[in-house]
């Protein structure tokens, strides 16, 4: 079951549609409630390599829907620690729980000092009103 | 046109329902409602509603018809009596496929043609340049709406007789008139109810009440791609021959066609491609246009239609590759946007029913 339209506090936003939150030198990064029902039902995850390298703004990945392919825009940079592997196995996850069980990406950060560029809630909401 | 898309007579009831429009052959369409997925298991696991109204229909009337279609479509039309459907192509003289379509034989004289909306204006053209003494083309698609009932209770649901597929009758379904065509393009039991357009809302709404679902073109894609029905624009077209797209069995090549001396050519010396079904052996949905690599010499061919199959939950899609790759089992790679992912080709269909 789709999760019902939600933009958490608690997190950061990117303009693309990804979210991130921060703990200590590292985050979680996923797609937001908007992304993935803009998408619908996603039916597979491309995730990056463990180790590998993210960059702020650039894709790290694809999410696919039945009718659509999308990159997944980093919002910061980093080096890849985890992938979710509940996304890889059910794409459907981050449909169900965009900002929990549907996250896709652990990573540490580059530049701590990157997550002042984010929007919070209020400010990426206003985005997507803009829009 | 941009700005000058056509709207179906149904139109406002999609909306009303939340569809997702999208732009589709020129048209306003329904592409999704609660979900592609969902839409296509309840297609197969009981029955959902298209509005295909969109689609044209060409009457070709008077005692010359039949000889003007039978120089004109692939399968012989002889075979056809008044109640009866055929599916069929409308050849060009490379046999190429200017479209493929379902005819209906209403009269002992008079046939009605179901064509693909983007094709619609240029199969009027072309019967009416080939129109002889006798025979009469007219483009009705306007007086007409077009509903697709699919799925094992359509017909359950719609309290209609059981009937044999490629046969329609003229009947009332509560209260309104239709032609009810046992026709469909998702492999699962069913109809097209084919109305007068002023007729379309009442007859969406019976069938809404009667408990089909609404299912937009999304699901119709993935359902008829998983039974491996060729979809006109990808999978075939003008520069497609029959006989590669492993649709011989359309053409009837003792009559005379136009394209028919082309295709008793390549079926005779083999094609030197082959549409063929694949699976994804690895994660990842192929899509229209992705390469498709197949040996170190073996040469390449290219994905024309591909997507995620909700009721096997993989990745498929049909491709042309070279006559020798083309055996079920072997082995094909798609190069997805760089990643090459390993495929092997399947027998037709994809998907088929238990039981």
């Amino acid at each position: 079951v789709a999760a019902a339209e939600s933009y958490p506090d608690d997190l950061q936003y990117h303009e693309e549609h990804d979210w991130a939150r921060v703990e200590g030198g590292e985050a979680a990064l996923g797609i937001t409630w908007f992304a993935a029902d803009a998408l619908g039902e996603l039916v597979h995850f491309e995730p990056p390599e463990v180790g590998s390298t993210v960059t702020k703004g650039q894709s790290y990945g694809e999410v696919e829907s039945v009718k659509a392919v999308s990159d997944v825009i980093a919002p910061l940079s980093g080096e890849v620690l985890a992938v979710n592997q509940q996304v890889v196995d059910a794409p459907e996850t981050v449909n169900e729980d965009p900002y929990g069980n549907g996250w896709l990406i652990r990573i540490r950060l580059a530049d701590a000092g990157e997550t002042d560029a984010l929007l919070d809630a209020a400010a990426y909401r206003q985005v997507l009103a803009d829009q | 046109m941009p700005g000058t898309l056509l709207q179906t007579p149904l139109h406002d009831r999609h909306v009303e329902l939340g569809a997702r429009m999208v732009p589709f052959a020129g048209w306003e369409m329904p592409v999704q409602y609660e979900g592609v997925i969902p839409e296509h298991r309840v297609v197969r696991t009981d029955a959902g509603v298209f509005d295909v109204s969109h689609m044209g229909e060409l009457e070709v009337e008077g005692p010359h018809a039949r000889e003007l279609l039978q120089g004109a479509l692939s399968n012989d039309l002889d075979r056809l009596s008044p109640g009866e459907a055929q599916y069929t192509l409308l050849m060009n003289e490379e046999g190429g496929i200017v479209d493929d379509l379902v005819v209906y034989r209403v009269g002992e004289h008079a046939y009605l043609l179901v064509v693909n909306a983007a094709n619609r204006e240029a199969d009027y053209g072309w019967l009416k340049e080939r129109e002889i003494r006798g025979s009469d083309v007219r483009d009705v698609s306007d007086d007409c709406a077009l509903l697709a009932v699919q799925g094992p209770r359509a017909i359950e649901r719609l309290g209609l007789p059981p009937a044999p597929s490629f046969t329609f009758a003229e009947t009332s379904l509560d209260g309104i008139e239709v032609m009810v065509n046992r026709t469909g393009y998702t492999g699962e039991d069913g109809c097209e109810l084919l109305c007068m357009t002023e007729d379309a809302v009442p007859l969406w709404d019976a069938v809404l009440e009667r408990g089909a679902v609404p299912c937009g073109l999304g699901a119709r894609d993935t359902l008829r791609l998983e039974v491996c029905y060729p979809l006109h624009g990808n999978d075939i077209g003008p520069e497609t021959d029959a006989i590669s797209a492993g649709l011989g069995w359309l053409c009837a090549l003792d009559k005379e066609f136009e394209g028919a001396d082309v295709l008793r050519r390549i079926k005779a010396d083999g094609p030197e491609h082959r549409l063929v079904a694949f699976v994804m052996e690895e994660k990842a949905i192929p899509r229209q246009g992705m390469p498709i690599l197949v040996g170190e010499n073996g040469g390449g061919g290219e994905v024309t239609s591909g997507s995620h199959s909700p009721m096997l939950d993989v990745g498929i899609g049909l491709g042309y590759v070279p006559a020798s790759q083309a055996r079920p089992g072997t082995e094909l790679t798609i190069d997805v946007r760089g990643r090459p992912r390993r495929a092997r080709v399947v027998k037709k269909p994809i998907y088929e029913r238990e039981g």
